[in-house]
This record gives structure tokens, sequence and C-alpha cells, in this order.
């Protein structure tokens, strides 16, 4: 372990140039991760506030916050901005760039360039989306639903799609990069059985974005094309057929939000071996559930639209290969838990933004099993219990994934610990103002209220008060890890090139790593968690 | 302010007491299952907290339990799958002899016609104990018909038809939404299903002044755009006889053969060139953008109503539950 003189001075990636050049033209993963981290969170908070006026809004059931149309612009920018430019990029590009490199003994991903183009694009499509916002906006939900979005709105529709559909390139190269990476720049020893279970998970990850990806750009610029052109796509009185947008549009839009989730499930498979101390159990098993998820995901998208006019017998086949994808979703949750049998566990922050993922993504998996059910989906499809369903997966297990690696892996990023029981509190604060804010909206979608609405019958109050009064909790639980984040790179207690004690490659080289990662090629000899063979630190670092 | 808080939905339909039957069972089996997880997490964090002098187990795994937590869940799956598929096929099983309520969905408003030839904007009154037959189309965007109370929901296409159908089983005002976003007023497209009970139901019936049944209004019009010069009740016109054709396969020029139901004819009025039956000229002119919706329903409702008389040759209006309706 290093002392803490020899660790300030040591040249590491963050000292090595200063100066606004050498980080807008810079091919380091590590410091392209740290441009994407600035950027997802600018439009996580844009994309929050969006959330937070819509709460507001719901706070009575009379329209009076704000105009029905600006609500509308609301719901559907909060969607693309929450979608597009935070969770789609947020665990890949921010921790998958940093680590995937580091974590196979590489120098860099396969094609670093490539990497801070796809940044470019990101931010591009950024500026573009922006432009769109501030000159009006876009009011088609995310979905962009044809033939609304092509004839009807009279929105900012023709740029929001270009957006996405540059952004939808960055995430393609970035998927491109990680799977020649993984295919071709493991270090030596670094087997296909001895990786980390968060590369397996990056690798579907990747998968998806690559072969996904392409299909929503398409589908968008076909949009567009209807829109400025006046082609007889998707709009029946030109000819066209709305449910096709739809067919196309869910063929990526289910696998995205595995997207979204895989490199959550990577995060925590990271966590809780580092804090039980152990092999994650059934690795096998695990890893496989990732590619499987890949796969199955692929063939499960028309189960968004069994009420949308589809025929009885696609809605059977759509509906029984739905129940195939949530078993390996199942399978790891089941192994998270049962590592943490005869484990040795601390409650540090990361562990508890875990101890979260598992409890509020496995809520959201089974209510997946009711919207997979074809009988109660027709019911409950469109209200506040698909709502509630889809955040506990993207926020309640995505977000809490990404936000328990960031804190996981911030003294390799910063050099610096965070102020743990800051952490602790955050990490508490968004668990319950989570539950508080879209727990009652599975009462509500049950009950019938319909989502994307303005105004809303009188019975409905009750729980969106409730819902209202979490969101504004979960807001507090968020900002204070951007301030103590902030606070801790420059007043931070020092941290060592391994505080938790934790298996992998990234925690051998020091914190900061150096450009190049390692000074040298490391050579594997071992399996991945050997945790017998490291010591734990005698005390978990707490600051205050 | 508070007044009326329930938490679980109105139920006043024939299907709606299966649906929540399956929603209670799967509410019980995910309560048990987080139980279980949690419970498992809180007694390993307890049991397995970090102590000093105290390594974890290194334990590799076990293709045992890996198979078997696998293969009972598969099994609860399928279960639950087939539970749900039986009443999603009840749902989208219209049974014979249901009334038909005609739906045309404009930005933002629902049209309703009843056969009868009742209209109704944003308000459906339907008796209890019939079943109801929605025949559904849009005029712009794409719309849901969605009834909490009954458990259904649909959506509502431009350019076809869509089906939903259900039977009222407690006397009520319920809510009807619009569910699939659809523009500025979305959340005001809103209205109340009427269920009354039978009685009153054909007093509402007969109290509004109605300018004859929905087949009826079709009839007018088949007459005044000229398709009775053609399609005669004979077999000399010069498209094909109507008569009777609803319901049943019709063999095409291009060798495919199809069956008659309301999204054919639709697509006949519209588009005839899109499907000629065998042995006739794709001659009828192109009614797209010439009739509304309502026309289109309308006609569709009097070919549904062509049925051969048993006297033959002459063919006769019939309707349920009004039987006859004399013609010209």
């Amino acid at each position: 372990m290093a002392t803490l003189a020899v660790t300030a001075e040591r040249e590491n990636y963050l000292n090595k140039e200063y100066g606004i050049r050498s980080w807008l033209l810079t091919t380091d993963h590590k410091r392209i991760a740290l441009l994407y981290l600035a950027s997802i969170t600018f439009f996580f908070f844009i994309g929050g506030f969006f959330a937070l006026l819509i709460r507001l809004e719901l706070l009575t059931p009379a329209g009076d916050l704000v105009q029905a149309d600006t609500y509308n612009k609301l719901f559907s920018m909060h969607g693309q901005v929450m979608i597009f430019f935070f969770l789609i990029p947020s665990i890949p590009a921010v921790l998958g760039n940093f680590l995937v490199p580091l974590m196979i003994g590489a120098k860099d991903l396969a094609f670093p360039r490539i990497n801070l183009l796809s940044w470019y694009l990101y931010i591009i499509a950024g500026v573009i989306y922006l432009h769109c916002i501030v000159t009006g906006g876009v009011d088609t939900g995310w979905t962009f639903y044809t033939p609304f979005s092509t004839a009807f709105s009279n929105t900012r529709v023709i740029e929001a799609g270009i957006a996405i559909f540059i952004a939808g390139f960055s995430s393609i190269l970035t998927g491109l990069n990680f799977v020649v990476t993984i295919h071709r720049m493991r270090a030596p020893g670094m087997t296909w059985s001895r990786l980390p279970l968060f590369i397996w998970a990056h690798y579907a990850t990747s998968i998806i974005q690559l072969l996904g990806t392409p299909v929503l750009a398409i589908t968008l610029l076909l949009v567009v094309f209807e829109r400025a052109f006046n082609l007889g796509i998707f709009d029946p009185t030109r000819g066209g057929d709305p449910l096709l947008f739809q067919h196309l549009f869910w063929f990526y839009s289910h696998p995205a939000v595995y997207i979204m989730i895989l490199p959550a499930m990577a995060v925590e498979s990271e966590v809780v071996a580092c804090f039980t101390r152990k092999r994650i159990f059934g690795y096998n098993f695990v890893a496989m559930s990732s590619i499987a998820i890949a796969v199955f995901g692929f063939l499960v998208w028309a189960h968004h639209m069994f009420v949308a006019g589809i025929s009885l017998y696609s809605a059977l086949i759509f509906s029984i290969l739905s129940y195939l994808v949530a078993v390996p979703s199942a399978i790891k949750v089941f192994n998270w838990t049962a590592t943490m049998y005869k484990g040795s566990i601390s409650f540090t922050t990361p562990m508890l933004y875990a101890f979260g993922f598992i409890g509020l993504f496995t809520m959201g998996g089974l209510t997946g099993l009711f919207l997979a059910c074809l009988g109660i989906d027709v019911h409950v499809h469109d209200t506040y219990f698909v709502i509630a369903h889809f955040h506990y997966i993207m926020v309640g297990g995505a977000v809490m994934g990404y936000l328990g690696g960031l804190h996981f892996w911030w003294p390799k990023i910063s050099g610096r610990m965070y102020p743990e029981g800051w952490g602790r509190l955050a990490a508490l604060l968004v668990f319950a103002g989570f539950n508080l804010t879209f727990f009652p909206q599975f009462i509500l979608g049950y009950m019938g209220m319909p989502r994307r609405y303005w105004q809303y019958p009188p019975e409905f109050q009750v729980l969106n008060v409730l819902s209202t009064a979490g969101s504004t909790i979960l807001a507090v639980g968020y900002v204070l890890p951007m301030v103590y984040f902030l606070w801790s790179m420059r007043y931070g207690k020092i941290a060592s090139d391994n505080p938790w004690g934790a298996a992998g490659l990234e925690w051998q080289t020091p914190s900061p790593p150096p450009t190049f990662n390692f000074d040298e090629t490391p050579e594997v000899t071992w399996e991945a968690y050997n945790y017998e063979e490291i010591p734990a630190p005698a005390e978990v670092n707490v600051e205050r | 302010m508070f007044d009326n808080f329930p938490l679980w939905p109105a139920r006043a339909s024939a299907g709606a007491a299966n649906v929540d039957a399956l929603f209670i069972f799967l509410l019980a089996l995910s309560a048990f299952m987080c139980l279980a997880i949690f419970a498992m997490i809180l007694i390993f964090a307890t049991i397995y907290r970090r102590r000093r002098g105290v390594e974890a187990e290194q334990i590799e795994g076990s293709p045992e339990l890996e198979i078997t937590w696998s293969i009972i869940p598969m099994g609860i799956f399928l279960a639950i799958f087939a539970w749900g598929a039986v009443i999603y096929f009840h749902e989208r099983t219209p049974p014979r002899g249901a009334s038909e309520v005609y739906v045309v969905a404009k930005q933002w408003m629902w049209k309703l016609e009843h056969q009868e030839g009742q209209r109704e904007i944003n308000e459906l009154h339907v008796p209890v104990g019939r079943d109801v037959k929605l025949i559904m189309t849009s005029q712009d965007v794409v719309h849901s018909f969605y009834v909490p109370a009954f458990r259904i929901k649909q959506d509502v296409l431009p350019g076809r038809y869509t089906t939903a159908w259900f039977r009222a089983t407690k006397p009520g005002v319920y809510h009807l939404f619009c569910s699939q976003y659809c523009g500025t007023m979305h959340s005001g497209m809103i209205g109340q299903v009427v269920v009354m009970e039978p009685a009153q139901y054909e007093a509402w019936l007969s109290g509004g002044g109605t300018s004859g049944s929905l087949a009826a209004s079709g009839d007018t019009l088949f007459q005044q755009l000229g398709c009775s010069t053609c399609h005669r009740s004979d077999s000399q016109g010069r498209g094909p006889n109507l008569v009777g054709i609803f319901g049943k396969p019709v063999q095409l020029e291009d060798g495919r053969t199809l069956t008659v139901d309301e999204n054919y004819l639709r697509t006949c009025i519209l588009s005839p060139s899109k499907n000629v039956p065998s042995g006739f000229k794709p001659i009828m002119p192109v009614f797209q953008g010439l009739v509304s919706e309502e026309q289109i329903t309308a006609l569709v409702a009097y070919i549904k109503s062509l049925t051969p008389s048993p006297a033959g040759g002459q063919a006769s209006v019939s309707l349920a539950p009004k039987p006859q309706y004399p013609k010209e």
C-alpha cells in the first residue's frame, strides 16, 4: 500500500496533463469516462427537473400548474432525456469506459479515437436536443407513436428524432469498442472464465447496443422522413401501418431496458462479492444469465402491444417468451442472495446501494410477471402500474446500480474517499424516497389511472400526493452525492490503491491509475474473486 | 376533499372477477417471494456481518441449487402464463349474438352509435347482463378504449377496426378513459359508461329520438352513393351480391381466401382494388376520403344486416334485438 506522500506526487491520468485541450482531445478511456460523467450528470438533472414539475402538477387533480401542452412536453422530454441521454450511457459509458480496460489488464480500449468520437457524437446529439428543448420541445411521449408523431404533433419532432438518431450512434460505437476490446485486449492469463462478471454483463450489453440500436435509428429516420416528406410508412391515410412503427420501436426499446439494467447487474456482482468477501455464488450461471438476457431480450418486444391490435396468437407467443426472459433475472437475484451466505458482510455505502438494488429490482421484476401476463396486462397496460414497474427497474435498479458503482470506484477514479456518513445517509434517502414516490403508483395503476394524464379524477389524489412527497425526498438523495463527490475531489481523504480490499485488476494499480493503467502488463494466474487470498482491510474506511 | 378513496377499482363486468382473482394470486406470490428474499438477506446480513478474525467461507456454487431455482420458477411462470392466456382468450373472443356498438374516436372525444341508431358522445349506456361488442376505429391518431371497472382496454387505430366486448353486471356509472396518449387533451378524452337495469335501459332507448337504426341509415347511404346499382340482390350486378356474405369466406381474384369481417368490408369500401373477389373486375370507384368514419360504420352495419329471406330472392334486414325494419 502506497504511503500518502507518494500517492499525491505519483503521475496519474489526472495530473499528467492540464488544460482544456488535454481533456477535449484525450483518447484516454479514463478521461473520456469523466467527460461522460460530467455530461450525463448535466442531463440527469435536466430530466430530474422535468420529473419534479410533473410531480408538482399531479399534486392536484385539476391541471393547474402548467398548460396541458406543457405537461405533455414535460413527460415526453423527461423520458427522452433520462433514457437516451442518461440511462443508456450511464454505467457503460462512465464506469464501463473507465473499468473495462482496467479489469482485463489492457492499456486502453481497442479504438481510443472511436471512443472519443462516440463522446463527441453524444455531445452533438445533446446540443441538438437542448436546442429542441429551448425552442419549444417535443410532445410525442418518449415513444414517438405514429401517426401522432408524424402527422399531428405541432412540436419539434424532427429535431428530437435526429438528436436521438445521433445519440444512437454514440451508443453503437461504445458497444463496438467494448466487444472488440473484450475479445482482443485481455491480459495474458485472463481467460473468459476468469473475467469479472462486470465484463460479462458489459459484453452482453454491448451486443444489444450493436444489434438493437440500428433498428431504432432506422425507425426514427423513417418517422423524420414521413413527417418531412409525407411518405406513407406509418400513417394509414397514406397507406402506412401504425402497428409497424410499434413493432420496430419496441424491437429496440425493449432490449434497451437490458442495456440499462445489465450494467447495473454488473456493478451489483462486483460490490456484493467485495463486501461479502466471497466469490460470487454460481459464477457460470450469473455470467451465462447475462448472455441469456441479451438473447431472449430480443424476442419479447410485442409484450408492449397486447392491447395494440396484434393477433391473439402472436400475443400468446410473446407472453410465453417474456416469461422465459424472467428466469435468468431470477437466477441472478438468487445467486447474489446466496453469495451472502457465510460471507463477511460490511455495510458500506456501495453495499447499501446493492441491498437497495436487490430489493427494488426484485419488486420491479415480480411486477414484470404481472405485465407479461395477458389477462392482467389488458387492465394495467398504459396505467401507472406500468410507470411504477419500469421505474422500479430503471431507477430502483439501474440508477441504484450506477450510484453504488460510482461510490465503489470513486476512490479509484478520483484518488479520494467520499465521506462515508453522508454516503450512507444519501443511500437511505434515495431508498426511502424512491419507494414513497413509486409504490403508490402501483396502486394507482390497478385502480385504473392512465399514464400521461395532465388532470385526473379526484379519487386518485391521495396516492398522487404521497408520490409527489416521495419525489422531493428522492431529489435530496440525488443532490447530496453530487455535492459531496465534488467536495471530496479536493477535501476527501486520500484513497489507497485498494481501500476496500477488493479483488480485480483495477485495484492492483495505483489510485488514480497512470495513463496506461499498469506499469507492467499483469499476468493473471488466478480466478476472479479470489477473496481468500486478499487480506481484508482492518476496518472499512470511514470518514467522520 | 378525500371523500372517495377506495384502494380497489369498482368491479362491474363478468370478466372483472377473473382478472382480480389472478391479480390477487400474483400479489400473494410476489409478496411471498419478496418476503423470502428480504428475510434471507436480513438473516445473512445479521449472522454473517463482518467480525474481526472471522473470514468468509468460499463456496463455489451448486449446480443442483441453480437448476432447482431455474426449473421451479419456470414452472410457476408457465402456470401464470396459462391462467392469463385463458382470461385473454375470453376477453378477445366476443360471444355470438352480442349487440354491437360502433365507436369512432377522435381528438379528443368518443362518438358511439348503437345498432338501434342511438348516438352518444363520451357516454355509453348499456343494460346489465347483455353482451356488448364494441367495433372501434379512429379518425386520427391511436386512442385506447379503457373501462377500469370492466378491466377491458383496447387500442383504437386509424384505418382499421379493433373490437372489444364486455357484459356489465352491476348498475352504476363508471369511468371511460382514453389510455393511449393522443395529444393535448388526452386526459380530457374521458367519459362514462352508464350501466342500467334492462327496464331503465329500454326507457332510455325509446327516449332519444333517432332517425332509425344504424343499418337503416346505412341502407339509405347505400342507395345515395349508388352502391345498389352494381351490388344488386340478384346475381345480375357488376359487383358481388352482398346478401349473406358476412362471416363467410370469399375467394379472391389473386387466389387468396379471406373471411368477410368488418375490416374486410371497410377495406373493400375504401380501396376496392386491394381485395377483388374472384370473377369480378376491379371497376369499383375508390371511396377513400369520400365517406366519413360514421358513414363507413353505417354501411358496414347495413351489409352485415343483409341476410337471405326465407322466401329467397329479396333481401331483408334482420337485426337483434329489434327484429325487422321494412325496406322501401
